[in-house]
């Protein structure tokens, strides 16, 4: 274990939280929103370099390979631009007064915390820690849904809070049962919950336990993943809290739950006899991304129509690393890493449409492409990947999905086929109004700050044209870990 | 393992499933409260005695933590936040209680089936913990789909997390339960804070979630 590793991701893990106590006692909000993009950016810096240096040897609690690198890379990155984008967000919202200077103190200590409860959850080598970490993660996300305190973001707030907690609490008794599962054969003390320990020997580990363990899981960590029928708290959540929030639970906190019951996966896997997990995953993702399809169609606020969207997604992704297979595997976790991109880019977006409108209602957006050119093509882009059209990424990462499933499974092709085409209507239904109709509402020129959106866009776009042999060989390494 | 240490564990997880079922059919905050204090109290009756025969001595902090702070300063706390905000009268059940105690019985014994059926070579006082742990955390979930009142689900919230806690201590040697204990406390003290908070800054007029639904701007 070389010094340089371990402060490598030490460092994923202190930069966060010492930001955190900082933030929370400094009562400039400039300097603050100026300090939290530093310290994002420290973090993407610190995470980055994690490729380079060695890794440390697993310890009891913390844990770097080749997977989770993925995750975390992803989240430093998204966690730093919209860091960017709340800088100039929250400076209009203190404008016209829906935030106050101390919330904006509390708000971007809660930020840190936050990229430091899901940084845990990533390196986290044993299963207790994992899920502390990802109750702090949720609790932070609760504080800032209902940072407005009004009706509607407190109902959010208690709806995502008492949710949250049934799932947490889920996940807990499953992970009660891995470690009862475990340990006639590791022991009693720690060793029992450690991840490379369990994996190891999870050969062993008594199959029917495993099985029940798996489905407390499944619902407990997908109550977070939003799948249907759990997802009742998210688009509340999505649509009541500040957009950077909104991006992030989008982009990065439905990745940790994800992340979350992969690994599961993974344990479940390496028990013969238990039961297969992706027929239980491919059911869930298949039922969300067609639930969501439907719900597109009734939406009128556009914050709420985008975090349906993210279930939709959600659902393929799910679907996807059910399916299993070097191919499948490869394409969920592309899907994954250009969803994540996209999606927050969307939010960046919307969230200055909808301070530039005064408004998150559908109907009253109209025409932003001649009023608001820099947003509206950064939106109609968007909605364009979004949606899954080529040439942007997330075509390559659907069509990789469907053209894998129709080759093994066809008749699960079809729903699948159904459920994305169905999005794709509503979406771009919902789009030409917004984009391209008749002007309504504020033309007040926006200050935006377009550098986030549109390099997140850029990104998803040369993905779709042409994605470097390295990060195929890395992403196809990954895929055939998670088998 | 002697006969009488399994009994008394046995009663008082056992114990602790009765009082689930006492809070099913309360139709008043303030019984419902007090009810809950009695089952805060069997559960560290019950996490002690684990602590003693396990020879497991942090098991007594989460022993000591759900005696003081879940039967004494929450219902102390939610009895005084109930006379602020004026809702002591009767709790609105969406379901009878008729039908409830037949679905309460109807997922203990579900949870009998599963849970001894999949754990017939694990340490038997384990088994049956666990056993009884999965029926509280059912009985909690049904207290909080028949409840419309925000306390009463925060009550079967807390319910359902101290039968998590019987788990993780009939769980032999778990590591964390003491840090788990303390991170659900903190939890439940969010949640019961955010219950005053609402009515505190007067945004809502009641603490019932059905009327929250008014306030959404989109009904589904």
């Amino acid at each position: 274990m070389t010094a340089l590793s371990l402060d490598a991701v030490a460092a994923v893990l202190l930069i966060p939280a010492s930001a955190a106590a900082l933030l929370a006692s400094l009562p400039n909000y400039r300097i603050s929103a100026g300090l939290n993009v530093g310290a994002s950016l420290l973090t993407l810096l610190a995470a980055v370099s994690l490729f380079v240096t060695d890794r440390p040897l697993p310890g009891q609690y913390l844990l770097v390979d080749d997977l989770n690198i993925v995750f975390i890379v992803l989240n430093a990155f998204v966690g730093f631009t919209t860091s960017v984008f709340s800088a100039s967000y929250i400076a209009h919202e203190l404008e016209t007064g829906r935030l106050t200077v101390p919330n904006l103190r509390f708000y971007h200590a809660m930020y840190q915390i936050m990229m430091f409860g899901m940084n845990l959850a990533f390196v986290s080598n044993n299963i207790g820690l994992m899920w502390v970490a990802v109750e702090l993660a949720t609790l932070t996300t609760v504080l800032m849904v209902g940072i407005y305190r009004t009706h509607e973001a407190l109902e959010a707030a208690w709806k995502y809070f008492i949710l949250g907690s049934v799932g947490i609490a889920l996940a807990l008794f499953g992970t009660i049962l891995v470690y009862m599962a475990a340990q006639p054969v590791v022991g009693e003390g720690t060793n029992a919950m450690v991840w490379t320990v369990l994996i190891e020997h999870a050969a062993r580990f008594d199959p029917a336990l495993l099985n029940v363990a798996f489905v407390f899981l499944l619902l407990g960590y997908g109550t977070k993943v939003g799948l249907a029928p759990l997802h009742a708290w998210l688009p509340d959540a999505h649509a009541e809290g500040p957009t950077p929030i909104s991006a992030v639970l989008s982009g990065l906190l439905l990745n940790v739950a994800l992340y979350a019951v992969l690994r599961f996966k993974l344990l479940l896997a390496a028990s013969p006899e238990a039961i297969a997990p992706g027929p239980l995953m491919i059911t869930m993702g298949l039922t969300s991304l067609v639930f969501a399809a439907f719900m597109l169609y009734r939406r009128r606020d556009i914050k709420r129509l985008f975090a349906y969207s993210s279930i939709e997604h959600m659902g393929i992704i799910v679907f996807a690393f059910g399916m299993g297979g070097p191919l499948a595997n490869f394409a969920g976790l592309l899907h994954m890493v250009m969803h994540s991109l996209t999606k927050s880019a969307i939010f960046f977006t919307v969230g200055h449409i909808a301070q530039v409108k005064g408004t998150q209602n559908i109907a009253e957006i109209r025409g932003l492409t001649e009023t608001h050119p820099g947003l509206g093509w950064a939106l109609v882009i968007g909605v364009v990947a979004i949606a899954g059209l080529p040439p942007l990424g997330i075509f390559m990462s659907e069509f990789l999905v469907v053209s894998s499933t129709f080759a093994r499974h066809p008749l699960l092709a079809m729903p699948l086929v159904f459920g994305i085409l169905l999005a794709f209507g509503a979406l771009l239904l919902r789009l030409t109004g917004v984009a391209f109709g008749e002007p309504r509402g504020s033309t007040a020129p926006a200050e935006a700050s377009y550098i986030p959106m549109y390099s997140h866009l850029a990104l998803v776009f040369a993905a779709g044209i042409y994605l470097p042999p390295s990060l195929v060989t890395w992403f196809q390494h990954v895929a055939s870990i998670l088998g | 393992m002697n006969g009488l240490t399994f009994d008394i564990a046995h009663l008082l997880a056992g114990g602790l499933v009765l009082v689930s079922f006492m809070m099913l059919y309360q139709d008043r905050l303030f019984a419902l409260i007090n009810v809950f204090a009695l089952h805060a109290v069997v559960l560290a009756l019950s996490v002690a005695w684990q602590a003693y025969i396990q020879d497991a001595h942090h098991l007594y902090v989460t022993a000591a933590i759900a005696l003081v702070f879940k039967a004494i300063v929450i219902p102390v706390g939610l009895h005084r936040i109930i006379q602020r905000l004026g809702i002591h009268r009767d709790i609105e059940t969406a379901v009878g209680i008729g039908p409830t105690m037949l679905g309460g019985i109807g997922l203990v014994a579900l949870s009998m089936v599963l849970m001894l059926r999949v754990t017939p070579e694990a340490d038997p006082l384990a088994r049956e913990d666990l056993a009884f742990a999965l029926s509280i955390i059912l009985l909690g979930l049904l207290v909080m789909v028949t409840r419309r009142n925000a306390v009463s689900q925060v009550v079967g919230f807390m319910s359902l997390e101290n039968g998590l806690v019987l788990a993780a201590t009939g769980a032999k040697g778990m590591p964390l339960v003491v840090e788990i204990s303390v991170a659900f406390s903190i939890l439940i003290a969010f949640i019961v804070i955010g219950v005053f908070l609402f009515r505190i800054r007067e945004r809502f007029d009641s603490v019932d979630v059905g009327a929250l639904d008014d306030y959404r701007g989109e009904h589904r």
